[in-house]
């Protein structure tokens, strides 16, 4: 086990390097430069930006660089946009906001999920499965770009029991409307999922002879069949943990949660190439990171999975 | 993420189909039979007839203004069945807009119809992409095996841990926006998963007596791929596939919402609902209806997907 | 009916605040009462990358940095300039400039403010190593070795910049300009405290920091969420200053900005969402205003080698601007009291005279009907389609204008092909001419002619239809030396209009909304500079 955690470890490395690379590649081959402006900056001007910020200096150098000071002091680089901060500062401000309402959905998003798939499941065609099916179809379907205003206009507009927006520190408050948008769709698939897997075990063999055996339902269920359920829940929270990252661009945007999410976007429209490339190292690295998280966590659970 | 890694991993280890004829009988004997997968397809039918033959009842162009409206949208914009006294709607017979106009009134129908066929064109030949590359890399790495499944199928992990959509967005902004790019774009995100079920399927076709056969007559390898791994392998892929269109779709919206997705006048599903959700102050028609269009096809591919896995899947519910 | 529901809810917020005051003052001035908590509250569409003054380049921060900052003049309600730090100004030959600073100036730590600190600051602004977007700005005042200095081929101390005392500035230019005071007031030529950003470098902008010499001092900020300005008791005019608090909102979405505010978590906000402004004017005329904002939005017409050949003929041109429905644009599209465009220069910049333009008196049916003639005439008509293709940056705004100004040119045969880009792609294709058309707008960087017709010198960099006349040139080059230049430019514009350099569509207004409580506010400052010192809450 530890030498397959070392190995995927080991693998994250050169991943990460072809994505600098890529990226990078990218950059130089985007049309525009970050000092752009309406007002046309002067050559000059534009020589000493230049100048400042290393982009003078050959491709291979830059590159380099730009490696050799994450590796070295952990440092990536200045923002080009913000003027006053530099990457490290940006991530540090923003990713613990992304994480806590991150956090807050996933959990809510795996908890009422899976309870609602498994629910569905042992009641199966009653109007509580029906309800349920309904729901998860539903929640997946609506867009949180039509959801999250949709929200505002309820809960700020019409009732004034939330703030429309802001982050404030994290109070709960504030936290409610981006875990609602963010976390429903994810809910729903996991509802899905968590239903039709529950279904499999519930008819299949090892289950009967419980009931053969004449154990109580709840026994059943608890004991036998919640964990093989789940296996599928389990490997469906990799793509749900990437697919959360990717929605944070929204809830950033209508509620001015302030994460990282809006980077995403914004900064490559604004070649801010410093924040371009720590928002895709750090993407890069969480998405091996969670993934090598659900490997090891499903290999716990299912113990025929061998490394 | 629609289509779930656990729905890969449970198609993956299924075994593969039985003969043919029987099974696809078998299946869609199975697959009538389900009330909500029928209306399903119902559902799509009649998207599909709305995106073909609406160009033909359209009374306007997607792009033609009706200036006579223009700035008052809010009041006399609205869907033009709503006419009446109490409102400014000028009546069908006088402008045709069925669905009303959009804020810059246009007509709505002609839009949405548009909407609807790019947004279906995306859906499907996303999937095919993704289908026809997952497919052949899978197959080929399944039925090589060793040192060659070894490789291609790090390479898949590698691709695996790479932020797609962030360099979807990437890509769409240092390329310029197109349908083509969005297309490539987005079909080759989801190639991976088709890929590790195609491989696992074909792992296990490899051992079986006809495939045994071909190999021992000296057949290609490639055309034992194309002409006996594929076709067997034909039942997981559609299921896989159907259930992958909506999850493109849903791409495309979120591209749209963040103002990447088709040039104007073109328009999709994603961007008239991302201007309507814009309008809802003005007037909920221009949401309400193309998220109608959106959320019913949506619901279709689900329960058609479903009951094509339901109908194709050997185990019995 | 759901508009209405938001309102009445609106305004109930509104009026439960209202009550709950107890504690009554009195302004000064006017006497009325006073609200109990005196904060200002507004929205901000994007995070301003910087407050450090010499490094701000957009409008976002201006705002901030005329509040935390204070340059020699500043402007009233009605944008004259009015003392700042700056107490007299004076000048013989429009060439050498003397400023007398206040000597009770401070800095939000105690130091006294002075001359230096001008000098010092106005010397970062051009040195390359500050690196700084709008060095442009400091060559565009003139002042003497300004240019050579940013091209890095002399010493920032060679600036035509000195402190004559602690309490003396003066400033020598290289070439006599009477509206130099009026360029003073800009963010660029703000003080800023020369220990501090020594000690602290890029961080001294931090909260823990900063040192400044405005109304406001920092006391918060968070990256795109909110920041937060508190009264600096330091500031020579404390004792008039009346609003406690001032915060700034960052949200993206002119939608979500706009239920907020309406749910009262706010006082103001610009940059309202497209198309709402009759609807909020109709239901609190209050509370939504239109004022004349100097800004220019044009059409680029590419003269240049690599647009279309069509485009280099000056009825084609006419053409085309004679069939833009320009009321059809304010009225129905932007509905906000934006006024139709026939010349580059903004109506209401001071002291210019628009000349009249011939085609601005004639009905839409002459116009149309002139524009097929000269279309017809170059060749070009329904038979003979002319296919152009029109570039904007991604805006709604602008999406709406090029579709329906392609749908107006259609019965001329032109057909047009919209291409919308991102913002730095859109800057790339405009400024290498990779165009036929491109939408632009001017905005003045302070209230004169010359700041809108200088894009159009043959020479500015900014040219980027590429047009070319040595009239045009010769005129604003006589305006520079004139002393009334206003006829000058009066004819330059003339000239524009008879070559149609470029499309006019319209002149802005600046549209926002601003709670009724709020008074004082400038109103009249075609700039929008606005400063929270002036304002204040009354009590309801």
């Amino acid at each position: 086990m530890i030498a397959f955690i070392l190995r995927r470890l080991l693998f994250a490395i050169p991943v990460l390097l072809i994505l600098i690379v890529l990226t990078f590649v990218l950059m130089y081959t985007a049309p525009g430069s970050p000092f752009a402006s309406d007002r046309g900056v002067p050559p000059a001007v534009l020589a000493n930006l230049e100048r400042e910020y290393g982009l003078d200096r050959p491709f291979l150098a830059q590159i380099g660089t730009y490696i050799w000071n994450i590796v070295t002091q952990f440092d990536f680089g200045p923002s080009f946009q913000y003027r006053d901060q530099d990457v490290n500062d940006l991530i540090e401000q923003g990713f613990p906001v992304t994480l806590t309402y991150g956090f807050w959905s996933f959990l809510v998003a795996v908890v009422a999920g899976g309870t609602l798939g498994i629910v569905a499941a042992i009641r199966q065609n009653t109007w509580l499965d029906y309800f349920a099916v309904g729901i998860s179809i539903g929640a997946q379907v609506l867009p949180n770009f039509v959801m999250a205003p949709i929200l505002v206009l309820i809960f700020t507009v019409w009732l004034g029991w939330l703030p429309g927006g802001g982050w404030q520190g994290g109070q709960i408050e504030y936290l409610i409307m981006p875990v609602i948008a963010l976390s429903t769709s994810f809910m729903a698939s996991i509802a899905r999922i968590a239903r039709a897997s529950m279904l499999e075990v519930m008819t299949s063999n090892f289950i009967r002879t419980a009931r053969a055996k004449g154990l109580p339902g709840r026994t059943i269920v608890l004991r036998h069949a919640l964990k093989p359920a789940l296996l599928p829940v389990i490997s469906y929270l990799g793509p749900a943990f990437v697919g959360m990252i990717t929605g944070s661009v929204v809830i950033d945007l209508y509620f001015s949660t302030g994460g990282i999410g809006q980077f995403f976007v914004a900064s490559a429209l604004n070649r801010d190439y410093g924040v371009m490339m720590g928002i895709t190292v750090l993407l890069g690295a969480l998405t091996i990171l969670f993934n090598l998280l659900v490997d090891i966590l499903y290999a716990w659970i299912d113990p025929k999975i061998r490394y | 993420m629609v289509v779930s890694r656990s729905q890969s991993a449970a198609l993956a280890a299924s075994a593969p189909m039985g003969p043919p004829r029987s099974l696809w009988a078998d299946a869609r004997a199975r697959f009538f039979r389900n009330r909500a997968a029928v209306g399903g397809l119902v559902v799509l039918g009649l998207v599909a007839a709305f995106a073909i033959f609406g160009p033909l009842v359209a009374q306007h162009s997607i792009e033609e203004i009706n200036w006579n409206l223009l700035g008052k949208v809010d009041d006399a914009g609205g869907p033009c069945f709503l006419s009446g006294p109490s409102n400014e709607i000028p009546p069908c017979s006088e402008t045709g807009h069925w669905f009303g106009t959009d804020a810059q009134a246009r007509d709505l129908f002609a839009r949405t119809v548009q909407g609807t066929q790019i947004s279906l064109m995306v859906g499907v030949v996303g999937a095919l992409i993704a289908v026809l590359v997952g497919t052949i890399y899978g197959a080929v790495s399944g039925y090589f095996g060793g040192r060659l499944d070894n490789v291609m199928m790090r390479v898949v992990d590698v691709l695996m841990s790479v932020p797609y959509m962030f360099v979807l967005i990437l890509l769409l902004v240092v390329f310029g926006r197109s349908i083509l790019m969005l297309f490539i774009g987005i079909g080759l995100i989801s190639w991976l998963d088709m890929a590790r079920i195609a491989r696992g399927q074909t792992l296990s076709l490899r051992g079986r007596d006809f495939i045994e056969a071909a190999i021992a007559t000296g057949v290609h390898p490639f055309r034992i791929i194309l002409r006996h791994i594929v076709p067997n392998l034909l039942g997981v892929v559609i299921v896989y596939a159907t259930l992958l269109v909506p999850s493109m779709i849903i791409y495309e919206s979120f591209i749209s919402f963040l103002g990447l997705g088709v040039q104007e006048p073109l328009t999709s599903w994603g961007a008239l609902i991302n201007e309507g959700a814009d309008q809802m102050r003005q007037g909920l028609w221009m949401l309400l209806i193309p998220l109608f269009f959106f959320v019913v096809s949506l619901f279709g591919f689900f329960f058609v997907g479903d009951g094509l896995r339901d109908a194709l899947d050997p185990k019995d519910r | 009916m759901t508009r209405n529901l938001m309102l009445t809810t609106a305004t109930a917020v509104l009026l439960a605040g209202g009550t709950m005051l107890t504690a009554q003052q009195t302004h000064p001035e006017t006497g009325e009462t006073l609200a109990e908590t005196q904060v200002f509250k507004y929205r901000l569409l994007d995070q301003f990358p910087t407050i450090d003054p010499q490094l701000i380049e957009e409008t976002a921060g201006g705002h901030v940095a005329r509040q935390l900052f204070e340059g020699l003049l500043t402007q009233d309600a009605e944008g004259s300039l009015r003392p700042g730090v700056a107490t007299e100004w004076s000048s013989e030959d429009n060439q050498t400039w003397t400023f007398k600073l206040r000597e009770d100036a401070r800095w939000s730590n105690g130091d006294p403010l002075t001359a230096n600190d001008f000098v010092y600051a106005w010397r970062r602004a051009a040195d390359p190593a500050t690196a700084s977007e709008y060095a442009w700005y400091v060559e565009l005042t003139q002042m003497e070795g300004a240019k050579e200095i940013i091209e890095g081929n002399a010493a920032p101390d060679t600036l035509g910049v000195r402190a004559v005392d602690d309490h003396t500035l003066e400033v020598t230019l290289s070439q006599p300009l009477p509206y130099f005071p009026q360029m003073a007031v800009h963010y660029t030529l703000m003080p800023t405290h020369q220990a501090t950003i020594e000690e602290h470098g890029n961080d001294w902008t931090d909260p823990e920091n900063i040192v400044v010499n405005g109304a406001y001092k920092l006391a918060e900020i968070a990256v795109n969420e909110f920041f937060r300005l508190e009264k600096n008791p330091e500031y020579w005019g404390a004792e008039d200053v009346i609003i406690e608090e001032v915060v700034g909102y960052v949200i993206n979405d002119a939608n979500q900005a706009l239920s907020r505010f309406q749910a009262g978590e706010f006082d103001m906000m610009d940059d309202l969402p497209v198309g709402s402004y009759p609807d909020l004017e109709e239901e609190s005329p209050e509370t939504a205003h239109a004022v004349p904002r100097l800004c220019s939005y044009y059409y680029t017409v590419n003269q240049s080698e690599s647009g279309h050949e069509a485009l280099k003929d000056p009825n084609v041109r006419k053409a085309l601007s004679y069939a833009v429905r320009r009321e059809v644009i304010v009225d129905q599209i932007l509905q906000a009291g934006q006024a139709p465009a026939y010349s580059f220069t903004h109506w209401a910049t001071a002291d210019f005279e628009l000349p009249t333009i011939d085609y601005s008196e004639w009905s839409q049916d002459e116009r149309m009907q002139k524009a097929m003639e000269l279309m017809k005439e170059a060749g070009y008509g329904p038979d003979n389609p002319l296919d152009l293709d029109l570039i904007y940056n991604t805006s709604e705004n602008h999406k709406q204008i090029a579709i329906a100004v392609s749908q107006m040119w259609k019965p001329l045969g032109v057909n047009i092909t919209l291409s919308n880009y991102e913002w730095q792609s859109y800057l790339d294709i405009r400024g290498n001419q990779q165009f036929d058309l491109a939408r632009s707008a001017w905005c003045a960087d302070y209230n004169e002619a010359s700041t809108f017709l200088d894009l159009l010198s043959s020479n500015n960099a900014n040219n980027d239809g590429k047009y070319v006349s040595e009239e045009f040139d010769t005129l604003l080059d006589e305006a520079a030396k004139a002393d009334d230049p206003q006829p000058l430019y009066t004819q330059a514009e003339e000239v524009l209009a008879r070559d149609m350099a470029i499309i006019p569509i319209y002149h802005y207004t600046q549209n926002f909304v601003l709670d009724p409580t709020i008074k004082n506010w400038s109103m009249e400052n075609a700039e929008n500079n606005w400063y929270v010192k002036d304002i204040y809450r009354v009590a309801e």
